[in-house]
């Protein structure tokens, strides 16, 4: 400041400042190490202890992978060869691949089928997953439901085919009568779906072997292919019926509302065991004794509405999150409900929602394993039974948890770090 | 400033509000409104905090439910039918203080929702007339951005823009410039100016005076739920009647 500026009170500025580049620091791992890792002489201690700790455990841990043997057809000639040196036993995981994959009991000879189905699942999400995925696939997408039960378990492609066209046909009779009332509409569509699968089922229930793969039943299904098979399908089916239930449970009308309330805080209030073994035992009580209603889709039942109802309650944390000016603007400019739900309001509570949604899937498809309990062999299924079980590989812990953590971590890690790019990439609230 | 027009510009009844009241559970928040307001008509809406002149034009488009009474606008009774209700607010732009922008849609998307959805227009033509508006409120070149990257007063007018893409006949503001800094508030302030030199018919809640002078055709004092007070605009700021006017005028064009 000059002399003439300091002696007055009245300043005039003549020169803007111009923008400078913050102060140059020096960078590099050397500037990194000494501020994180030695920045003193208690976190100096705290650092060198921690690289022992490290040290001790990736020694110790890696001869057992080094020596691991992939070639043997038992513990016994596992140990045989280690002959008494550290070694893990991967051979377990080659030898019984198969049955850890699909079970014990699904046809050696139709792998193809549920790995044809694995891989069409990855070309049905990308559209889903990725908005800039080619649109195409999304007819992908909304085939997949009916090509996989028809890949996974067999029988005549009339049935899925049936199946197909009933939603189809209720689709078409929901938009011609929509325009009435919503409702009006969606009762049209139900008929319709369920007047075309009664009379396919007669058709596809004559013609059992018209394009039939050889049928599997749903007890013959096993390994990680159930808990994928449970995962995917009680979290594609949650999501929606998770959001139905939310509304409802905001609604004004007061019987759909309490309906919602008592439905979710009862099944929150339920142990997901509980519901696994009324699904296995008592569910049947309650079906006519005919009426062999299929233990896969019994679980799936009751995984769906556990999963549903704790979705239910992170979506309501969403919309509470909503100023209620979003409301206000959406009816100010004439949006109806289902347009303001649809286009304003459920677009910004499930973006919200992202992280708790992603916490319920993940723990979702983790408790698929829990069917291992009521005797369904899925991975924990056929480690605890079939394969500890045998004389061969009676023992072989480490190598086989560690296999079944290995591929939920995989699948898991997968998800929340996709949901961590989804918010990114829905973030529009920054400059 | 061409000279406002003092009369209302047409007989033509846009609003008509008769005996109506509303109750907050037991507190009786509007006493026995009566207004009919006219085709062309501008009219602010003045008084304290709590006088219940944002809840007045909120119960126009339906915001807020009338317990008594009966509002009249364009011809179409308001009642609980949802038809009516869906009608009326087609036809009534509003512009709320926050700017209540959708944030997860770009500034284009805002404008050309609800025209698409429920106007029924196709997307391109909703996307030229958003353009139109865009330019009349002088932010074209934001089309592409989201509310978030956007000034307060520019927010602003996008959410005046948004209500002009339905082509409403009539336009409610509930204090269009509360939320914004001084800088600002001139913006929109002249975007509201332009929008009645068009003839929009406009009911406006707000504490700017000197819009009020500006534009009005007529000013309206509330207080305690009640119309105390309702003059031209010269009249009303030079001489005013009632007691508790002169004390809000008092206050807010004291210094």
């Amino acid at each position: 400041m000059s002399d003439t500026h300091a002696e007055s009170v009245a300043y005039v500025r003549d020169t803007m400042l111009p923008q400078q580049p913050p102060p140059a620091s020096e960078a590099g791992a050397v500037k990194w190490m000494r501020e994180n890792l030695f920045s003193g002489w208690f976190n100096t201690l705290l650092t060198l202890v921690s690289l022992y700790f490290i040290y001790q455990i990736v020694t110790g841990a890696w001869p057992w992978f080094a020596n691991g043997i992939w070639t043997a057809s038992s513990l016994a000639e596992c140990r045989e060869i280690l002959g008494g040196q550290t070694g893990a036993c991967f051979s377990v995981l080659t030898e019984r691949w198969n049955q850890l994959l699909f079970g014990f009991q699904y046809p050696s000879d139709q792998y193809w089928r549920p790995v044809t189905a694995f891989v069409l699942l990855i070309v049905a999400l990308a559209p889903v997953l990725y908005p800039k995925a080619p649109r195409q696939l999304l007819v992908v997408t909304a085939l997949y439901p009916f090509v996989a039960f028809w890949l996974i378990w067999g029988g005549t492609l009339l049935a899925p085919l049936v199946a197909l066209i009933g939603v189809a046909g209720g689709y078409v009779a929901f938009k011609l009568v929509e325009h009435q009332s919503f409702a009006m509409g969606a009762f049209a569509g139900l008929v319709a779906a369920l007047v075309i699968w009664v009379l396919g089922g007669f058709v596809s229930g004559s013609a059992e072997n018209v394009l039939a793969l050889q049928p599997v039943p749903s007890r013959d299904l096993g390994g990680f292919m159930l808990n994928m098979i449970l995962g995917t399908v009680c979290v594609s089916l949650s999501l929606p019926i998770g959001i139905l239930l939310a509304l409802g449970r905001q609604s004004s009308m007061p019987i759909i509302k309490w309906i919602c309330v008592i439905f979710i805080e009862f099944i929150r209030g339920v142990p997901l065991i509980t519901l696994l073994f009324v699904a296995n035992v008592v569910l049947a009580y309650f079906f006519p004794p005919d009426a062999n209603i299929d233990l896969v889709l019994r679980v799936i039942i009751m995984i769906t509405m556990f999963a549903s109802a704790y979705i239910a309650e992170v979506i309501r944390g969403g919309l509470a999150a909503l100023p209620r000016g979003q409301y206000e603007a959406a009816d100010s400019l004439g949006l109806d409900y289902a347009q303001a739900t649809r286009l304003i309001i459920m677009p910004q509570a499930l973006k919200i929602s992202i992280p708790g949604i992603v916490n319920v899937a993940v723990g979702l498809f983790k408790d698929t394993t829990l069917v291992s309990v009521i005797s369904m062999f899925d991975l924990v299924g056929m480690i605890r039974g079939p394969i500890l079980a045998s004389t061969e590989w009676n023992g072989v812990y480490w190598e086989l948890w560690g296999f079944a953590v290995l591929l939920f971590f995989i699948v898991c890690f997968s998800i929340s770090k996709y949901s961590q790019w989804l918010e990114r990439q829905l973030a529009t609230d920054h400059r | 400033m061409a000279q406002p027009a003092q009369k209302p510009v047409s007989g033509e009844v846009a609003i008509q509000i008769e005996n109506m009241n509303k109750w907050y559970g037991a507190f009786h928040v509007l006493r026995d409104i009566d207004l009919t307001v006219y085709r062309g008509e501008r009219i602010v809406i003045a008084g304290p905090s709590g006088s219940g002149k944002s809840t007045l034009i909120r119960c126009i488009n339906a915001l807020e439910e009338h317990q008594k009474g009966s509002i009249t606008v364009d011809g179409t009774l308001l009642s609980s039918d949802v038809k009516n209700i869906d009608k009326i607010r087609s036809e009534v732009g509003m512009v709320f203080q926050h700017f209540n922008l959708f944030p997860h849609l770009t500034i284009l998307e805002n404008c050309t929702l609800a025209p698409i959805w429920v106007r029924k227009i196709p997307k391109r033509e909703a996307e030229e007339t958003a353009m139109h508006f865009l330019e009349k409120v002088k932010i074209p070149e934001q089309a592409d951005k989201y509310p978030g990257q956007l000034s307060g007063g520019q927010q602003q007018r996008v959410a005046i823009a948004r209500s002009l893409c339905m082509r409403p006949r009539i336009m409610l503001f509930d204090e269009p410039t509360s939320a914004l800094d001084p800088e600002m508030i001139k913006e929109v302030l002249d975007t509201m100016v332009e929008l009645a030199e068009d003839g929009m018919t406009m009911l406006c809640v707000t504490h700017e005076m000197g819009f009020a002078r500006q534009v009005a055709h007529r000013v309206i004092f509330m207080d305690a739920g009640q119309i105390v007070e309702q003059n031209e605009p010269e009249a009303f700021f030079n001489n005013p009647q009632n007691d508790r006017t002169k004390l809000f005028l008092s206050q807010i064009l004291g210094h």
